[in-house]
């Protein structure tokens, strides 16, 4: 907007406090309303953020929304004449497990399939947008894989993790953890569409820091627990909930290579590990 | 911190030296931790310098600076050999530099030590750990033997078992030197002679070895270290099986001899006559 270009928004729920500027639209992805916004509005470039990530939602809506939204918003993409679309994904669909390497190139297979089967919906959907490079050769289509997102927003699925009183952990395993700032998150998609990306990149910004460093830094004491104690402990006496399958990624690190995002874009990220985990930590 | 508390003034010191970026959090890319990094390498200094004694010749073949790929043979039935090769490369290499090692699979759904071998760099042994690392221009430690060399029975010792190859196109890819190696010492400081099957498969271990005397803890056997000239072979990694095999026959050779050359010496210094 700061440039010139008209933003506009769709999200089925309201966005009080929306920039000044974005034109907002009430709308289903997967529905007429937001297709007329394509037809009548003609946008140069999409940005389909409109994923579920937290697992409390039942799984047939996040199959509804995820997958089903994403191909609604390509195929609406290929008809209304967008040039570029953008797919913002999570660096979580390469799994956690023992034999993997630490650093995941974007050649990497999307193992969560089979170590977290409850983020399946998610693999769907991040596959399905990269079919769309061989579907519509002339959208030009960009998968960003994002390792997890924090900042004052307090919101996103590593927020939720800390967001307890106590971050429950896996006595005897301490993973590395790779986030980087929200801002930076935003910045990393306008450098995206600055570079016309076409392919399939993972998105970092500072390098990853162990799961005992991140609860030390935003203030939430650790609880490391044996697993079958975890397991049962979760979602209770403070703890947040989160899915049967999430121990996996709380024993074996996810992390990410993101050389490629890099020399292929102008981007580089402001904030570091300490300056992220403070934002977080202490925003009002 | 307990970590520091656990980090001798000279460890500290060389630590300043070390070929590791570490960021103002004391953390590497890869997850080392440079106080868990003192810790380590002031018990690994304990064992090389005092428990083993170890003698190592011909360090200056391992580069200063660069990626090299320092490959040599499994010696006991327990990894010392590693923890040892590691401890030179800090304590006896001048400039100090950081061995990143390789570790078993199994090993990564241990609790606590899972953790700690991220710590201090010694990553799962993957092609794709091994590539990484040399691409950033850093020390690999490789034994081709794999598992099989650490399990082999005292009656074998110093008999290398098949060589992995791997290796050799890991190296040709990256364009390292691999700086040929022999640890000898270490089978008769953990002479295994039988394998407890049984425990080993309640622990997800390849094997646990069994001693003389029971316990698999290591005698506190001196022990030496023999370091060759780096070996350069042609290539980029794709080249068919027939001269990769050749690359690797050239490798083992190279250990077999340091091998020989080092038990000689041994015997040299005890005076006694080399066994065959």
């Amino acid at each position: 907007m700061a440039r010139g270009d008209t933003v506009l928004g769709i999200d089925r729920r309201p966005w009080p406090d929306a920039p000044a500027g974005v034109q907002t639209f009430r709308a289903d992805v997967r529905k007429r309303p937001a297709e007329d916004v394509f037809r009548l509005h003609s946008p140069d470039a999409m940005v389909h953020l409109a994923t579920v990530t937290h697992l409390s939602a039942r799984r047939e809506q996040r199959y509804r929304i995820n997958l089903g939204g994403t191909r609604s918003v390509f195929e609406n993409c290929a008809r209304y004449g967008v040039k570029h679309a953008i797919f913002v994904g999570r660096h979580t669909v390469y799994g956690a497990a023992p034999d993997a390497p630490l650093y995941r190139t974007e050649a990497d297979p999307p193992l969560a399939v089979a170590t977290f089967p409850d983020l399946a919906d998610l693999v769907a959907a991040d596959l399905y947008a990269g079919s769309a490079l061989w579907r519509h050769p002339q959208l030009r289509t960009a998968v960003l894989r994002f390792v997890y997102t924090l900042g004052p927003s307090q919101r996103g699925t590593l927020a939720s993790y800390l967001g307890g009183t106590r971050v429950p952990t896996l006595l005897g395993f301490d993973p590395l953890f790779h986030f980087m700032h929200e801002h930076d998150a935003a910045d990393a998609i306008v450098a995206a569409l600055d570079a016309q990306l076409n392919g399939v990149f993972n998105v970092a910004g500072p390098p990853p820091v162990p799961l005992s460093l991140l609860c030390k830094a935003v203030g939430k004491p650790a609880v490391p627990m044996p697993e079958a104690i975890f397991r049962r402990a979760v979602g209770h006496f403070g703890f947040p909930k989160l899915s049967r399958h999430a121990v996996a990624h709380i024993r074996h690190p996810v992390v990410i290579d993101n050389a490629a995002f890099l020399a292929a874009t102008d981007f580089t990220p402001k904030f570091d590990e300490i300056q992220t985990m403070e934002s977080y930590r202490w925003a009002v | 911190m307990i970590w520091d508390r656990m980090t001798d003034d000279a460890v500290r010191a060389r630590l300043e030296h070390l070929d590791i970026p570490f960021n103002r959090f004391g953390l590497d890319p890869y997850g080392i931790s440079k106080v868990h990094l003192g810790a380590f390498y002031s018990f690994l200094g304990v064992l090389y310098k005092h428990y083993f004694r170890v003698l190592t010749h011909g360090i200056e073949h391992v580069p200063n600076d660069g990626a090299a790929m320092v490959v040599g043979n499994h010696s006991g039935g327990l990894p010392v050999d590693a923890g040892m090769v590691a401890a030179s490369m800090f304590f006896a290499h001048d400039p100090p530099r950081h061995l990143h090692g390789m570790v078993e699979k199994f090993a990564q759904g241990w609790p606590f030590l899972a953790p700690l071998f991220s710590r201090v760099g010694q990553l799962t042994g993957l092609p794709e750990h091994a590539t990484r690392i040399l691409n950033d221009g850093r020390l690999l430690l490789v034994f081709p033997e794999g598992a099989r060399g650490t399990g082999k029975l005292y009656k074998d010792k110093y008999q290398l078992v098949r060589f992995g190859t791997g290796f050799v196109r890991i190296a040709l890819r990256s364009g390292a030197p691999i700086v040929p190696f022999a640890f000898v010492g270490g089978e008769e400081a953990i002479p295994t002679v039988y394998h407890a099957r049984r425990l080993a498969r309640m622990m997800r271990a390849p094997y646990v070895p069994i001693t003389p005397y029971g316990l698999p803890i290591p005698l506190p056997i001196q022990c030496s270290l023999h370091f060759g000239e780096p070996l350069h072979f042609e290539g980029d990694g794709t080249e068919p099986d027939h001269v990769i095999e050749g690359y690797v026959a050239q490798v083992k050779e190279r250990i077999a001899g340091l091998i020989d050359e080092g038990r000689r010496m041994r015997h040299t210094r005890r005076g006694t006559k080399a066994d065959q």
